[in-house]
């Protein structure tokens, strides 16, 4: 695919359509897993480890005796129910150690939250109280929290593996170079971040049930999850039932934000115990219980260096990471810090990198692809950096940037990594957010207050970020080592009557796919968007797909619908043109119209094509009846979308406390479909990227006990700490795609984090505070303006 | 999310809610709101085996002016308070504070009753009713009694109410035009203070800390000195005296002292003092 303009604008594309989805989900119609009426079905419930590192016996004997329990099983009781434990498909590299991780552990817990035993009742309180019922006798194991230690394996999390280090990753294409330009350089910063855990928190904690069919032998799987596909093939080579025998569903899942990217063992639990127990099996996850249950994200400890000359130009950047695996590899677990392995340079023109990631276990809930998995990382360590070289170097923090900006006319750019970014033009997008925040009056107010002596500090934090979304093409997989590919499927069918359904192997929850791949069939094939069926998440309905995550949606699959679309109108022209009694090249298609040239009255409308590509009854000689057409797209690349953005805000130097004052976003996901969608996901991503940075943490203790388990205190934001957000965009088409589409799921929490961070070391620079860990709580805040005070005596 | 099993009573009137007390003893508790004792009994960190229900006892829910005080019937809803007009012009600092609890749900459901009975150091409206110099009103199989505020907060959780009583009223006096503030110092608008500070000044000056230990406190080192004509700043230096404050997630025990003698200074300023 080479260079795209604009597709031809039609009114639709671009447009504000109000989402379809939302008329069910807001009146209560939507039928998350829980919502699930399942007569008969029984109850799982999950006893988990107390303790964080423990060997342990456990004894299921009182909660058989409990009333309504139907059955309990410790862990070696389940050992002959698994073909396979469960799958991590990330090898990262040749060497990785990985533990094996059981459904239900047998022998050694490894994790507060760790599965030890399973009961299943008549009812979801009978099941509850059962778990209080069975006796588990914790031998207390030393805990594994700290991630600097653990990587010193003093203390194992698995003896067997004989290290807590799993794996390395190294990534440096020349490092004489690197070498070079440090011995070389002007400018050097050296600086450690810590990227906090953070707790997904899906507005809809995870659930499932397993429905057997009444003959036997089939299963139906509703499951709250963003990977249906991906779950039916995991769940068939875990628990042995035959893939075809496998149905799984994801009705309404309210958000997963790459929590619900996994394979879990509370799924294949309910399968091998639905097949032991030939009963349907449900279970619905807990809050609290979601807290330890569920994979977190983040987790690493960043070191960054990088090199400049005099001027403050980047000569080279090198990043030793420490990313916290947990206590055993889920899904995608080892990869996920990969994921921003070739984004430490960010937007800057770079030419020398080096990255490495060491991968530690922990006695800690694993983690996992949480929203924007692995480019948060990478846009903070790079974005925090830049401001410390601005400091440095004696420039403001937006010039510095200017002068590194990979310019306009490297695109595509062949970054020192080695991507290939496919589009980019940064310095507008900038320029407008410094204009829209009115950057030099915020400067001048700030150096007011400094003089003045206020003990309300003004900071201003820039960041820009870029990142690579449209997961992914399947070869680039395939270098990384990943086990699958990285295409998409759709299907376009119209239907006789005209109305037209769309089969798409993307796996939405939240995301409004039914919108924006009904304005795309619109756009296409000239028909009303509520004429447009869009079907997904269910592998009968749609037998091929890879699913949701990874900003990966629209820009391979909707580009799947998009080509299916083209095959179609393609038939369809053949149709019409062998109808119509004219040459193909003498038709035009435009507003659904297949219309003869310079014949105004000789036209068919795509509807009448399809039905009498129905009828059969007149078509070309050796055609096939009826109107669809089926498309498995691998994208040839990645795409590249980026943003400015800027926060402004006010720290008391008396409490710490930080407040938001404003915040402006300039992003750039190339063309937008659906403009109310992008602002949407905008909205969202900004505020979990600023809750990374003021609220959220999932903190343990020296134990490896989760102290923030609860949503009282694990602070997630809501409506009221929303800062109001000033919007605005570039368009810098991506040439990977017809529609030049790119990717926003995952912006604005990449952007979100640092710029809120250099906005509050910005405002405490003059009382000499250089870095804060996130969440930046008042309590921080203060003890670090304080210390810098005391250094500064 | 699934409390242990227990037993539904839903009481028709203070009488029988009383008389169900007494059958059931220490199993039982009172269910208001709701909005603390059912988070706990979901965490399984309260399992009474008998709930007895008022939270329709409409006839104590109330705001009403009885001469030189506001009675307040205890299953008064915060929702209520913070729209009350009659506060407003009486007791504008109960108001505001009622304003601050939580969320609006938990407002809705909530009640000024449940809120002082729970005795939550961290709560925002035992402090107000604190720092106001209230009075409670306690009904049991023996009658009514009244209970000062500063006697009401005996423990952690722990109220001068016996097992078999019913918290009926609240009683603020009528402050209209008397300088106030509340300091409430959190990291979400729905959250529990982490450091809260209430000052009345009306004659004397009243001043209430949230979360500076077990109880809900009175600040008396402050009061006395701003009563032996301390300035504001020199009187709230002395705000975290006498006090044992926890630490946890969002504070350390130093870091609290400190909020409170900050927000003291804040508050008393506000308040004219
Ligand atoms: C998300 C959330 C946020 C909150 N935020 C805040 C906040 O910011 N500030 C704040 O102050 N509070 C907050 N709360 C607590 C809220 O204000 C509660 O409503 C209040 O503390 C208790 O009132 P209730 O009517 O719900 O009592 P219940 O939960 O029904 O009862 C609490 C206790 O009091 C007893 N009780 C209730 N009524 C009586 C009575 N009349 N006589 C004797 N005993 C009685 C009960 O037996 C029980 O032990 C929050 C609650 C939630 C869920």
């Amino acid at each position: 695919m080479t260079a795209t303009e604009t597709p031809a604008a039609t009114t639709v594309l671009g447009s504000r359509l109000l989402r379809k989805e939302d008329p069910a989900l807001l009146t209560g119609e939507g039928r998350y897993v829980d919502d699930l009426v399942v007569p008969g079905a029984l109850w799982l419930g999950l006893v988990r480890s107390t303790v964080a590192h423990a060997r342990v016996s456990v004894d299921v004997g009182p909660a058989l005796d409990a009333p309504g329990v139907v059955a309990a099983f410790t862990g070696d009781d389940l050992l002959d129910a698994w073909a396979a434990p469960l799958p991590c498909a990330w090898p990262v590299t040749e060497d990785m150690k990985a533990p094996e991780h059981r459904p239900v552990a047998a022998g050694t817990a490894c994790y507060v939250g760790d599965i030890v035993a399973v009961v299943v009742a008549e009812s979801r309180a009978a099941a509850r109280d059962a778990v209080e019922a069975v006796l588990v006798d914790y031998d207390e194991l030393p805990a594994v929290v700290d991630l600097e230690e653990a990587a010193e394996d003093r203390v194992l999390v698995h003896e067997d593996l004989g290290t807590n280090r799993s794996y390395t990753w190294e990534l440096t294409p020349d490092a004489d170079a690197v070498e070079r330009a440090f011995a070389e350089a002007a400018h050097t910063v050296s600086e450690r971040y810590v990227q906090q855990r953070l707790i997904p928190a899906a507005m809809e904690p995870r659930g499932v049930v397993v429905v057997p069919a009444p003959h036997g032998g089939e299963y139906t799987v509703y499951s709250s999850t963003q990977i249906p596909h991906i779950l039916k093939v995991m769940l068939a080579a875990t628990t042995g039932v035959p893939e075809h025998k496998i149905r799984v569903i994801a009705p309404a899942v309210g958000g997963g934000f790459g929590s619900k990217l996994n394979v879990y063992a509370e799924e294949v639990l309910a399968l091998a115990l639905a097949r032991k127990l030939g009963r349907p099996v449900r279970w619905t996850e807990e809050r609290s219980e979601a807290a330890v249950a569920t994979i977190q994200g983040r987790g690493q400890i960043q070191h960054i260096e990088l090199a400049a000359d005099a001027a403050g130009k980047v000569t080279a950047v090198r990043v030793r990471l420490l990313a916290d695996l947990g206590a055993y590899l889920q899904l995608v677990t080892p990869g996920i810090p990969l994921l921003g392995a070739f984004l430490y340079h960010g937007v800057y023109d770079i030419p020398a990198y080096s990255f490495s990631c060491t991968g530690v276990f922990t006695t800690k809930t694993p983690t996992d692809a949480y929203r924007g998995a692995g480019r948060p990382e990478a846009t903070y360590a790079i974005e925090r950096a830049m401001d410390a070289l601005a400091v440095e170097v004696g420039v403001d923090p937006a010039e510095i940037r200017r002068r590194n900006f990979i310019p306009t006319d490297a695109f595509p750019y062949s970054s020192a990594p080695g991507l290939v970014f496919d589009s980019g033009d940064y310095e507008p997008a900038l320029a407008r957010a410094l204009e829209m925040v009115g950057y030099e009056e915020l400067r001048a107010e700030q150096a007011r207050r400094r003089e003045s002596g206020s003990t309300a500090h003004l900071g201003v934090g820039i960041s820009f970020y870029v990142e690579m979304c449209g997961l992914a093409p399947s070869r680039v997989l395939a270098s990384l080592n990943f086990g699958a590919g990285g295409w998409e499927a759709a299907t376009v069918r119209v239907l006789p009557t005209g109305m037209v359904q769309v089969v798409t192997g993307t796996s939405p929850h939240g995301q409004g796919h039914e919108t924006s791949w009904s304005m795309i069939v619109a756009d296409r094939l000239g028909v009303d968007p509520d004429h447009v069926e869009v079907l997904h998440s269910d592998t009968d309905v749609s037998p091929h797909g890879l699913d949701t995550y990874g900003s990966r949606s629209l820009a391979v699959g909707g580009t799947a619908v998009w080509h299916a679309c083209e095959k179609v109108v393609a038939k369809a022209r053949t149709i019409a043109a062998h109808q119509l009694e004219v040459a193909e090249e003498d038709l035009e298609f435009s507003g659904g119209q297949f219309q003869v040239r310079g014949s105004p009255d000789r036209a068919m409308p795509i509807q009448a094509v399809a039905f009498q590509a129905f009828l059969a009854h007149d078509l070309p000689e050796g055609m096939e009846p009826g109107l669809s057409a089926q498309v498995v797209w691998d994208p040839p690349n990645f795409t590249f979308p980026f943003g400015a953005h800027i926060a402004v805000v006010e720290v008391d130097e008396e409490t710490g406390r930080v407040q938001l004052l404003r915040y402006v976003a300039v992003d750039d996901c190339g063309n937008q479909v659906n403009p109310l969608i992008v602002e949407g996901q905008v909205h969202g991503g900004i505020l979990q990227g600023v809750a990374q940075a003021l609220w959220e943490e999932a903190a343990y203790d020296g134990d490896g006990n989760l102290r923030s388990a609860t949503l009282a205190d694990y602070l997630v934001p809501s409506a009221a700490e929303a800062p109001s957000y000033e919007l605005d965009h570039t368009v810098t088409p991506s040439p990977t795609n017809p529609m030049g589409v790119k990717g926003v799921g995952e912006a604005g929490t990449i952007g979100a984090a640092p710029a809120v961070m250099n906005a509050i070391v910005d405002a405490l620079s003059p009382l000499g505070v250089t870095d804060i860990d996130m969440p930046a709580s008042p309590h921080r805040v203060w003890s670090a303006i304080r210390a810098a005070k005391e250094a500064q005596q | 999310m699934i409390p242990a099993k227990f037993d539904y009573v839903r009481a028709g009137s203070a009488a029988e809610a009383i008389a169900a007390l007494g059958e059931h003893g220490d199993e039982a508790k009172l269910l208001a709101g709701g909005h603390s004792l059912l988070p706990l009994m979901k965490l399984r960190l309260a399992t009474p085996a008998v709930l007895v229900d008022v939270g329709r006892l409409d006839d104590l829910r109330y705001i009403r002016d009885a001469g030189d005080q506001i009675a307040i019937g205890a299953l008064t809803r915060h929702h209520d308070l913070e729209t009350s007009d009659l506060l407003a012009e009486q007791c504008p600092m109960l108001r505001h504070v009622a304003h601050l609890v939580g969320d609006p749900q938990v407002r809705h459901r909530g009640t000024i009753g449940g809120s002082l009975a729970h005795a939550d150091p961290a709560s925002d409206l035992p402090a107000a009713v604190l720092a106001l110099g209230g009075t409670l009103v306690a009904r049991g199989p023996d009658g009514e009694r009244e209970i000062a505020a500063t006697e009401f907060f005996t423990g952690f959780l722990e109220s001068a109410l016996a097992g078999d009583e019913l918290l009926t009223e609240i009683r603020v006096p009528k402050v209209p035009g008397a300088g106030w503030s509340y300091q409430k110092f959190n990291r979400r608008a729905q959250d529990w203070a982490i450091v809260g500070v209430a000052a009345v000044r009306n004659g004397t000056t009243g001043v209430a800390l949230v979360n500076m230990g077990t109880t809900p406190l009175r600040a008396t080192a402050v009061e006395e000195a701003l009563a032996g004509g301390a300035s504001a700043a020199e009187a709230a230096e002395r705000a975290d005296e006498g006090t044992e404050p926890t630490a946890d997630l969002n504070a350390s025990e130093e870091y609290r002292r400190h909020l409170a003698r900050v927000l003291t200074r804040r508050a008393l300023e506000e308040a004219g003092a």
